[in-house]
C-alpha cells in the first residue's frame, strides 16, 4: 500500500524542529508501523537524508522502548497495543500518518521521535521495591497471597514504562505510571512494611517532574497494558494515609 | 591457550558448598575497597549489580539502553524452572540437573548444571520476596506448569510475562541501590572495549549514545552480562538492539568463545509474512502446555483447518514422540516441523507454518480458562496475524531464539582473561547443545543473585590494598583510540547501501547454511560468502550523520562489523564438529530416523576459540567433558 508520512525531525534537543513529509510507498500491509519506518529510513539513507530517528527494541510490546504519538494518539489507534504491535492493515491505501515525539515536561526531547525517560527510573529509585537483600528471603510459600489480591497486583506490574500516560495527559501527569508500581507493591503482603514511606517518596518524586492528575482518564485509553486509573485512587488513598502514617513513626 | 574450568572436588552434591566454604573472603568493612563494573542489566547483570551493591562494593553499572529495565530478558513469556517440588510430582534438585544434562544432549558441565539446579530454589524465594506477582492457586500458594524435556511441573510463571516480572523484580532491587549509592548507573551507553593491564581486565572504554562522547572506566574487575547473540540471523526473536559486540571485543582482547555454532532455534513463533520484516515473535512454548500441532496428512490439502477431519490431521509429536508428545525438547519440536514443512505440509499462505490447535484444550477447560492461561499471547497472535487463534489454529514455525554458545568461563563464571567474568546468555556455562524452556531466567538469575557475588570475592580478595589503574593509564588510551578509530572508519566509508540491507543479507547466509541444518559443503560456502559479503561492507555501507548526536545506523554498523565476524565463527565451528547434539544438526550425522547422532567418542568437549585476526583461522583449545553422575545415553523422547 501507499502512505504518505509527516514526522517531526528536530536534530538535537536545542535545535528548532518541523515537520518533514516523506513517500512511503509499496509498503506490505502486514508490515508493523516501525517496519514501516526501518523501509522508509532505508530509503532515505540511499538518497542521502539522514534517518529518522526513533525508539524500539524488542517489538513485541513489553520492552516499553518505542513510543510515538500517530496522528496525535500515543501508540496509535488502536486500544491496548504499543505503536511496535500496530500493523497496517489498520490503514487504507493512500492515508497519511502523522508522526510526533512525545511532549511532556517530564520528557525532554533528544531527537526526531526520540525523548528521555529517566525520570521515570528516578521514581522507581525512590521507593518502587521491596527492601530484601539477595538470600534473606524467607521460604516462597510460607505467606499464602489470595489469588484475587495476586491477580490484581499482576494487573498493575503489567506496566511496561512507556510513558504513554504521560504523553497522552493534557497535564502531563505520571500518575498511572507511579500508581501501578505503588499499587502491586503496597496490596501484596511482602510490601506492607515500606507502604507508607514508598508511597510518600514515590509521589514527592513524580510531583517534582509531572503535573498533577485532573481525572481526564486519557492515560488509562493510551494505555498499551490496560492499567486502571483505580490504582491511581489506591495511591491517593496511601497517599493520604501516609501524610499521618509517616508523622506517627518519625 | 591453558584451560582450567576449576571444578571443585568430591562428590557433586556437595562441590558448590565445599567450594564456597574454600573461597577466600572480603570481610565487609574491606568490600567498599573494591569496584566492579558491570556491563548489562538484563537478569544476570542487575541481579548482580544490586547484589554486589547489596554487599557493600562500589558497582558501577552500564547499559546501552535508556534504563536498565528495557534489557531483552522483559520479553521472556513462559516461566522459570526450579526444584522446589511444590506439585508432588517427584522433582527433585538430581532430577532437574538430570534433565538440564540431558536436554543439553551431554555438552555442558555437569557441576555447573547441579549448582544451577541447586540455587534455584532461592531464586523463586528471593523473587517472591521481592514481590514478583507470580501465578498462584485458589489456596494462595504458587502454581506451576510443564515445559518442554521435562515430565513434572516445576515452572513458575506470571500470565506470558514472566520475564518482564523477573526483570523488573532485579530493576528494583538495582534501582534501591542507585538510590543508596552503592551503585553508580550509566544508562545511553555503549562499551565498546575491554581495558587489560598486566594481562588482567581493569576497565571499560564506552562510548555515549546521545553525544559520542567516548571514556575510560576502572575497576578491580569486570562482569560481562550482555545477552546473547542470535541477532545474528537478523531475523530472530531478539530485539533490534540485541547484539554480541561486548563479547566480540572481549574475544578480541583474549576470552575465549566456546561453542558458538550451539544456537536455539525455538518451535514456536509466528511464521514469516513477508520479505520487509524486521524480527519474528516468538509464541511461548507454554502453549504447548494446551495447544496440540499438526498439519494436514495430504500435503495438497487446501481446505480450511476445521474442515480437516481427524483421520487426516498428522499430530505429528504426538505420533513419533509419545511419551513427550507436544512437550518434546525444543531442538526436537524444531526439526519436526522443518522435516514436515520441506516435505510439502506446511499451512498459510506460503506454506511455510504448522498448526497449533487450541480447539480441545477451549472444549475440555472452556474459553475463559485458556484467555486466562494465555490470554495475552492470543491477543499478540492476533495484532501480528489479523486472526483469532480462539476460532482459526496458530500457525507456527521454528525462530532464532537463544544462544547456548558465548564467552567460555570457569566454574567461577570467569572468562580467559583474568578479572573478567560473564554471566547469563552471555556465557556458555550451563545448556549444553541445547536450552530446556523456562531455563534461561533460571541461569541469568542464579547466576547474578546467587554464584557471581561469591565467586568474585574469591578473584578480588588478594587484590586488597591496589587501586585501579588511573583512566589516563596508556592502555585506556590505546583503547579509547580504537573506539575512535572505528567510529571514524564507519562514517568515512560513505558506500551505497544501508546497515540493515548488509545485516539481513549476512542472516540469510547464517539461517541457509548455519541454522536447523548444516552440511560441511554449506558451512564451507557460508564462510567464503561471509568473508566477501563483510569486505563488501568495509567498502560499501552508508552511515550518515555524525558522531555527536544519536546516530542509530553508526551504533547499528559497529555491531553489524562484529556479527560479520562472529557469523564466520559460527561456521567454523560448525564445520569442526562433525557430530549432531542439540541444536547442531550436521546432515551428515543422523540416524535412519532422522534424530541426532552424537559422537560422545571424539566431541564430548567444549569449544573454545581463541582469537587470531580478523579473517584469519581461530585456534581451537578443547575442554573435555567428564561425566560422572549421568549415563552418556541416546537422547530419546519417545
Amino acid at each position: 500500500m501507499d502512505l504518505t508520512l509527516r514526522v517531526w525531525r528536530q536534530p538535537s534537543p536545542d535545535a528548532p524542529g518541523s515537520f518533514e513529509t516523506y513517500p512511503a510507498e509499496d509498503i506490505d500491509e502486514h508490515a508493523s508501523l516501525l517496519e514501516m519506518l526501518d523501509i522508509v529510513n532505508d530509503r532515505l539513507t540511499e538518497q542521502g537524508v539522514e534517518p529518522i530517528a526513533f525508539d524500539s527494541d524488542c517489538r513485541e510490546g513489553i520492552c516499553g522502548t518505542c513510543g510515538v504519538m500517530v496522528d496525535g494518539k500515543a501508540h496509535g489507534p488502536m486500544e491496548n497495543t504499543a505503536a511496535c504491535q500496530v500493523h497496517l492493515f489498520n490503514y487504507r491505501d493512500g492515508d497519511t500518518i502523522t508522526l510526533e515525539p512525545w511532549r511532556a515536561r517530564g520528557f525532554p526531547l533528544r531527537k526526531d521521535l526520540i525523548v528521555d525517560r529517566s525520570a521515570f527510573d528516578e521514581i522507581i529509585s525512590a521507593g518502587g521495591y521491596v527492601s530484601v537483600n539477595t538470600g534473606s528471603a524467607p521460604e516462597a510459600n510460607l505467606t499464602p497471597v489470595d489469588k484475587g489480591t495476586a491477580d490484581l497486583a499482576f494487573d498493575a506490574a503489567a506496566c511496561i514504562g512507556c510513558g504513554a500516560c504521560v504523553a497522552a495527559c493534557p497535564n502531563g501527569a505520571a500518575h498511572l505510571f507511579t500508581s501501578a508500581k505503588l499499587s502491586q507493591l503496597n496490596m501484596l503482603p511482602q510490601g506492607q512494611p515500606e507502604r507508607y514511606a514508598r508511597t510518600q517518596r514515590m509521589v514527592t518524586i513524580m510531583e517534582e517532574y509531572f503535573g498533577s492528575c485532573t481525572n481526564y482518564g486519557e492515560c488509562q485509553a493510551a494505555c498499551p497494558q490496560d492499567i486502571s486509573i483505580d490504582f491511581i485512587a489506591m495511591m491517593n488513598k496511601d497517599y493520604r494515609k501516609s501524610k499521618f502514617r509517616n508523622r506517627r513513626a518519625s | 591457550m591453558q584451560l582450567d574450568a576449576k571444578i571443585p572436588d568430591g562428590p557433586l552434591e556437595e562441590k558448590w558448598d565445599n567450594h564456597r566454604f574454600s573461597m577466600r573472603l572480603v570481610n565487609p568493612n574491606n568490600k567498599r575497597k573494591f569496584s566492579v563494573i558491570v556491563v548489562g542489566t538484563g537478569l544476570a547483570g542487575a541481579s548482580a549489580a544490586a547484589t554486589l551493591g547489596e554487599l557493600g562494593y562500589n558497582v558501577k553499572a552500564f547499559t546501552y539502553h535508556d534504563s536498565p529495565r528495557r534489557a531483552h530478558s522483559i520479553a521472556a513469556q513462559g516461566g522459570i524452572n526450579a526444584a522446589k517440588n511444590y506439585q508432588g510430582d517427584g522433582d527433585s534438585v538430581f532430577r532437574l540437573f538430570h534433565d538440564t544434562i540431558k536436554g543439553g544432549d551431554y555438552r555442558s558441565r555437569e557441576a555447573n548444571v547441579y549448582r544451577l539446579a541447586q540455587v534455584s530454589v532461592d531464586i523463586i524465594d528471593q523473587c517472591v520476596a521481592q514481590g514478583v506477582p507470580f501465578a498462584r492457586d485458589y489456596g494462595g500458594l504458587l502454581d506451576n506448569r510443564s515445559f518442554g524435556g521435562a515430565q513434572v511441573s516445576r515452572t513458575f510463571y506470571a500470565k506470558g510475562q514472566t520475564g518482564q516480572q523477573l526483570l523488573l523484580g532485579a530493576y528494583q532491587a538495582l534501582m534501591r541501590q542507585v538510590d543508596t549509592g552503592s551503585v553508580e548507573l550509566h544508562t545511553k551507553s555503549e562499551m565498546l572495549e575491554v581495558v587489560k593491564v598486566d594481562g588482567e581486565a581493569r576497565g571499560i572504554v564506552v562510548r555515549n549514545l546521545e553525544t559520542g562522547e567516548v571514556t575510560s572506566h576502572a575497576a578491580h574487575a569486570v562482569v560481562l552480562a550482555t545477552g546473547g547473540y542470535a541477532s545474528a540471523y537478523f531475523l530472530s526473536t531478539m530485539a533490534k538492539n540485541s547484539n554480541v559486540t561486548a563479547a566480540w571485543r572481549a574475544h578480541r582482547k583474549g576470552a575465549a568463545f566456546a561453542n558458538p555454532s550451539f544456537t536455539q532455534i525455538h518451535p514456536t513463533c509466528i511464521p514469516q509474512s513477508g520479505d520487509y520484516q524486521s524480527k519474528l515473535t516468538l509464541m511461548s512454548e507454554s502453549l504447548r502446555n494446551d495447544g496440540r500441532i499438526w498439519v494436514p496428512a495430504d500435503p495438497d490439502d487446501e481446505r480450511a483447518p476445521a474442515d480437516i477431519p481427524e483421520a487426516e490431521r498428522d499430530y505429528y509429536l504426538e505420533r513419533i514422540y509419545p511419551s513427550f508428545g507436544n512437550l518434546a525438547p525444543r531442538d526436537v519440536s524444531s526439526r519436526a516441523a522443518k522435516r514436515m514443512v520441506d516435505a510439502g505440509h506446511g499451512v498459510g499462505p506460503r506454506k511455510n507454518g504448522v498448526y497449533l490447535d487450541f480447539s480441545d484444550a477451549v472444549g475440555r477447560l472452556g474459553q475463559d480458562k485458556i484467555a486466562e492461561r494465555y490470554g495475552n499471547l492470543f491477543e499478540m497472535y492476533q495484532k501480528i496475524t489479523n486472526e483469532n487463534p480462539y476460532d482459526v489454529p496458530m500457525r507456527i514455525y521454528p525462530a532464532p531464539h537463544y544462544a547456548m554458545g558465548g564467552l567460555w568461563v570457569d566454574y567461577n563464571l570467569m572468562t580467559t582473561i583474568p578479572g573478567l567474568f560473564s554471566i547469563g546468555e552471555s556465557n556458555f556455562s550451563d545448556h549444553g547443545a541445547n536450552r530446556l524452556g523456562a531455563s534461561a531466567l533460571m541461569q541469568g538469575l542464579a547466576d547474578g543473585y546467587f554464584v557471581l557475588p561469591y565467586t568474585i570475592g574469591d578473584y578480588l580478595a588478594p587484590h586488597l590494598g591496589e587501586s585501579p589503574p588511573p583512566t589516563d593509564h596508556p592502555a585506556f588510551a590505546e583503547a579509547e583510540a580504537e573506539v575512535r578509530d572505528k567510529v571514524n572508519g564507519l562514517l568515512s566509508v560513505n558506500g551505497t547501501r544501508s546497515v540493515d540491507s548488509f545485516h539481513r543479507d549476512l542472516g540469510k547466509i547464517v539461517w541457509d547454511y548455519c541454522g536447523m541444518a548444516r552440511t560441511e559443503q554449506g558451512l564451507e560456502k557460508a564462510r567464503s560468502e561471509i568473508q566477501a559479503l563483510r569486505d563488501e561492507y568495509h567498502k560499501d555501507v552508508r552511515v550518515l550523520g555524525e558522531n555527536e548526536t544519536i546516530n542509530q545506523s553508526l551504533e547499528k554498523a559497529g555491531r553489524v562489523a562484529d556479527f560479520f565476524e562472529l557469523a564466520e565463527l559460527m561456521t567454523i565451528d560448525a564445520l569442526d564438529r562433525n557430530e549432531s547434539c542439540g541444536g547442531h544438526f550436521r546432515e551428515e550425522y543422523q540416524t535412519d530416523e532422522g534424530e541426532a547422532l552424537r559422537d560422545d567418542e571424539h566431541y564430548a568437549y567444549v569449544a573454545a576459540w581463541g582469537f587470531e585476526g580478523t579473517g584469519e583461522d581461530p585456534s581451537l583449545t578443547k575442554e573435555h567433558l567428564a561425566f560422572e553422575n549421568v549415563k552418556l545415553a541416546t537422547r530419546s523422547y519417545k
